[in-house]
């Protein structure tokens, strides 16, 4: 076990390395961070000066190895668009994003395994046939063309709700949170939906599949024999087993919605990561999509790592592997 | 039917909140930090401008509104001195009187090696304080036009920048935010209440400013949250979130002027749209012409000029939102003529006749470098170029990229054909030569990637800086602009018009440098 979980960690931090070093060869393409730095008077000492004070005009190899020396010791450097702290930046930046992902996580989840028993269960209904219609919109409609969608009409055309920002916030000292104002609470419902929806009809499809599965089995069969009520069948026998694959594809979801929300961020102006990465994108601010992009695959990596964890002590398969291998 | 009776009534609710005088404004960006000095750009200085203020500020019209200087002139025994007399009885917003100290520490911190303003001041050697209240500029020759580089040049108070660590302007590899970054003391129309950078920065009212009687000062509270997707920006103003924004993108200017309650003002902006040309390349890099540079031939400028339908860029592209024009120099610089503005003609036959008489009637082939994010529809315009110039058989292939790769090209002077934008801060030609048409060296000709050099126009533009006649200066000027017209070094294009949406309650005229002064609005219920 110890010897399975040093080998994943030491893979983890490789994965890791190699992120960063990719990263670091990328950052070149995306522009020259020196004008924007410098006014448009600039002369060609500034650009110079600066762009050696920077490490810039150095083989990216060298400027990666330099920054993995700083993240070391946990210094990610100043933002060079703010000239602030990164590290400072992302703390402050990061629970916009977690508090967003959280609701349309948890909105995914309970409207999609919902809607997915119910089209189930009712399966050539005329409410099933056009929920699983409707579904296929959230499958197919790119993400900022829903938020635009969404702003027109509950923003601009009815008024009920905001069309950017995040509302009053509520400092806690070491988090902001929206959670405990109206303001706060009515700003997220819209990206929240935004972000969601194509994890609630990915949630709900994936659970309605199973469920028919399941619905098809013997033990199924049998407990209608045994003349159990249709509810227990349904919740108590069928549910339970379509939850496994459910559980594991949602735990996958939950870093590609704070990874992807970069896009709902922009379109509603939600002050989180995602849109810092936008504008560290724009500016070419090398600092911020560094430690933007280790950030996400520490959590990829990390969430990666526990499910491994988690399979090794459920699945008894690996372990014997190991054993009979050491056996011939 | 529902829908429009709702947002009526929501208009109506907002409307009176508005006369509460608090202003909601956005705009694309945040300003990116609070140190006047650190950074030389728009939305910076447009939200500084509000808290800090600079010795003269200008007007819509070029003229010179004294601020926190009140009087200024050239000494008559020294034309290498400028003395300005300071206003008097002006406190910070900390109580800290306004002396020639706070100018002197300024301008000093403005011309440190860190400070992005240091350009605008070269010509300065000494700044000394002659007693509380004057203040003298001694410059290395006589600088005539000494005044037009103060207008973005906020003055700190000496004491505040000490106490808090703050002499020193941001320095980006010390890995340290100095105080004057998030926190800010001036003796502006408003103080500085809290500030989360990206996300919602409020200002209030400063009840001690010195022109609370000679400015409406009818603003009292402002909210300013950047919205950087133009259709929320829209949708909030729509949906009466805010109350007044900037760079309304021209496809919802229609939307928004025809929206009860809403109305848009427009302006020529103070940036003019245009086309450069390697001129000086002995063979381009992305041509097909070999061993030969055809830009290199006036005639084939001159037809390329000729073959832009600059009307069709304004009504197909702009949407009536620019004002073509033949000179790369905005209205209301000093220098431009409205002959030179109108020196452009549409003339397929004589272009083409040009390219047969410079022996490329058969066309060549090039390649145009051209922003997507940085000019209103920059790309669309090139688009459209493209189109115009196949025109005389010039086949252009189009490259469009992000601002941070497209400004390295100009920068290295690795393009052919470049698009370009460019504003004149200080409301003179000499301002254009320098950058734009001097020959490219350290200290001038920056921006010039034409590889143009001409050392008689070059001396011509270095005794701009030192000329203190007026009248020779102009003829000196208008001599340069005869060059560069007949060279056509750049083909222009338009100049930018500028698109501010508002509130009805909210009034004001639109700023040629898109920098709104709150303490000019008017507010009123309607």
């Amino acid at each position: 076990m110890l010897a399975f979980t040093i080998r994943r960690v030491g893979q983890s931090i490789l994965v890791l390395l190699v992120t960063g070093f990719v990263a670091f060869s990328m950052f070149t393409y995306v522009g020259d961070p020196i004008d924007n730095m410098l006014g448009q008077e600039r002369t060609q000492a500034d650009i110079e000066r600066l762009r050696d004070q920077l490490g810039l005009d150095q083989p990216f190899f060298v400027q990666y190895w330099n920054f993995l020396k700083e993240a070391a010791q946990g210094n990610f450097g100043l933002s060079y668009r703010q000239g602030r702290p990164v590290g400072e930046i992302l703390v402050e930046r990061l629970p916009a994003t977690l508090e967003l992902a959280f609701v349309s996580g948890l909105m995914a989840l309970i409207g999609g395994i919902g809607l997915g028993i119910f089209t189930a269960i009712r399966k050539s209904g005329a409410l099933s046939s056009s929920i699983m219609a409707l579904s296929l919109i959230g499958v197919s409609l790119p993400t900022f063309l829903i938020g635009v969608l969404l702003i027109y009409i509950f923003a601009v055309e009815l008024g009920w709700l905001p069309s950017f920002g995040r509302g009053q916030v509520v400092d806690l000292g070491f988090w902001t949170t929206g959670f405990l104002t109206v303001s706060g609470l009515k700003a997220l419902i819209l990206p929240a939906i935004t972000l969601g929806l194509y994890q609630m009809t990915l949630i709900m499809r994936l659970v309605r599949t199973e469920m028919l599965e399941v619905l098809r089995t013997d033990y199924i069969r049998f407990a209608r024999a045994r003349g159990l009520r249709e509810r227990a069948i349904n919740f108590r026998h069928a549910l339970k087993n379509t939850l496994v694959p459910v559980i594991t594809v949602t735990g996958l979801q939950l870093g590609s919605i704070i990874a992807f929300a970069i896009i709902t961020e922009t379109v509603f102006q939600w002050p989180g990561v995602g849109l810092l990465f936008i504008n560290a994108i724009q500016f070419v601010d090398i600092p911020v999509m560094a430690a933007y992009l280790m950030m996400i695959s520490v959590m990829f990596v990390g969430i990666n790592l526990i499910v491994d964890l988690l399979y090794f002590a459920i699945d008894p398969r690996l372990r014997v592997d190991r054993s009979a291998a050491k056996g011939h | 039917m529902k829908t429009t009776s709702l947002l009526a009534a929501a208009l109506l609710t907002t409307t009176t909140a508005a006369s509460a005088e608090t202003l909601r404004w956005a705009r694309a960006g945040d300003a990116l930090t609070l140190d006047p000095h650190a950074q030389n750009e728009g939305p910076t200085h447009a939200l500084n401008q509000q808290i800090y203020e600079p010795l003269v500020l200008r007007d819509n019209d070029g003229n010179f509104v004294p601020t926190l200087a009140t009087d200024w002139s050239v000494n008559e025994d020294d034309p290498n001195v400028w003395t300005f007399k300071l206003r008097e009885g002006v406190t910070f917003h900390d109580g800290a009187e306004f002396t020639a100290e706070d100018v002197v520490f300024s301008f000093e911190r403005a011309k440190s090696e860190d400070s992005d303003m240091k350009e605008l001041l070269t010509s300065i050697t000494e700044i000394r304080a002659v007693d509380d209240h004057t203040v003298e500029f001694v410059t290395d020759g006589p600088n005539p036009i000494l005044p037009s580089n103060f207008t973005n040049l906020f003055i700190m108070d000496k004491g505040w920048a000490e106490a808090n660590d703050a002499v020193e302007v941001q320095d980006y590899e010390g890995g340290e935010t100095t105080y004057a970054a998030a926190n800010a003391n001036g003796t502006g129309a408003f103080k500085l209440e809290s500030r989360e950078p990206d996300v919602r920065t409020v200002l209030s009212q400063n009840e001690d400013y010195w022109g609370m009687d000679e400015f409406p000062m009818a603003v009292t509270e402002i909210v300013y949250t950047p919205i950087q997707n133009a259709a929320t920006r829209v949708a909030a103003l729509l949906s009466n979130e805010v109350d007044f924004i900037q760079d309304v993108p021209v496809q919802d200017l229609g939307r928004v002027d025809g929206t009860d309650g809403l109305s848009i003002q427009s302006a020529p902006q103070n940036r003019t749209i245009f086309f450069g040309l390697n001129t000086g390349a002995d063979d381009l890099e992305n041509d097909d012409v070999d061993g030969a540079n055809p830009l290199a031939d006036k005639n084939v400028r001159k037809a390329m000029n000729m073959a832009l339908d600059r009307a069709a860029i304004q009504q197909v592209v702009m949407r009536g939102q620019s004002q073509p024009t033949g000179i790369i120099a905005p209205p209301f610089v000093n220098g431009w003529t409205e002959e030179m503005d109108n020196s452009y003609e549409k003339n397929v036959e004589e272009a083409n006749r040009l390219m047969e008489e410079a022996g490329y009637g058969d066309g060549f082939s090039l390649q145009l470098d051209c922003p997507n994010d940085r000019y209103i529809n920059d790309e669309a315009i090139c688009q459209a170029a493209v189109g115009m110039l196949a025109q005389i058989g010039v086949n252009v292939n189009l490259d469009a990229k992000p601002k941070a790769q497209h400004f390295p090209l100009i920068a290295n002077e690795t393009t052919d054909f470049y698009m370009l934008g460019w504003g004149v801060p200080t409301f003179d030609s000499e301002y254009i030569f320098n950058f734009l048409v001097h020959t490219k060296g350290d200290e001038r000709g920056s921006w010039n990637a034409t590889g143009y050099s001409n050392p008689e126009l070059d001396e011509q533009i270095v005794s701009l800086s030192s000329e203190t006649d007026e009248e020779v200066r102009s003829q000196t000027i208008a001599d340069i602009w005869d060059v560069v017209q007949d060279e056509t070094l750049y083909l222009p294009i338009h100049h930018q018009v500028l698109n501010w949406g508002m509130a009805d309650g909210v009034q004001t005229e639109v700023d040629v440098e898109d920098q709104p002064k709150f303490k000019l609005f008017e507010m009123s219920s309607s």
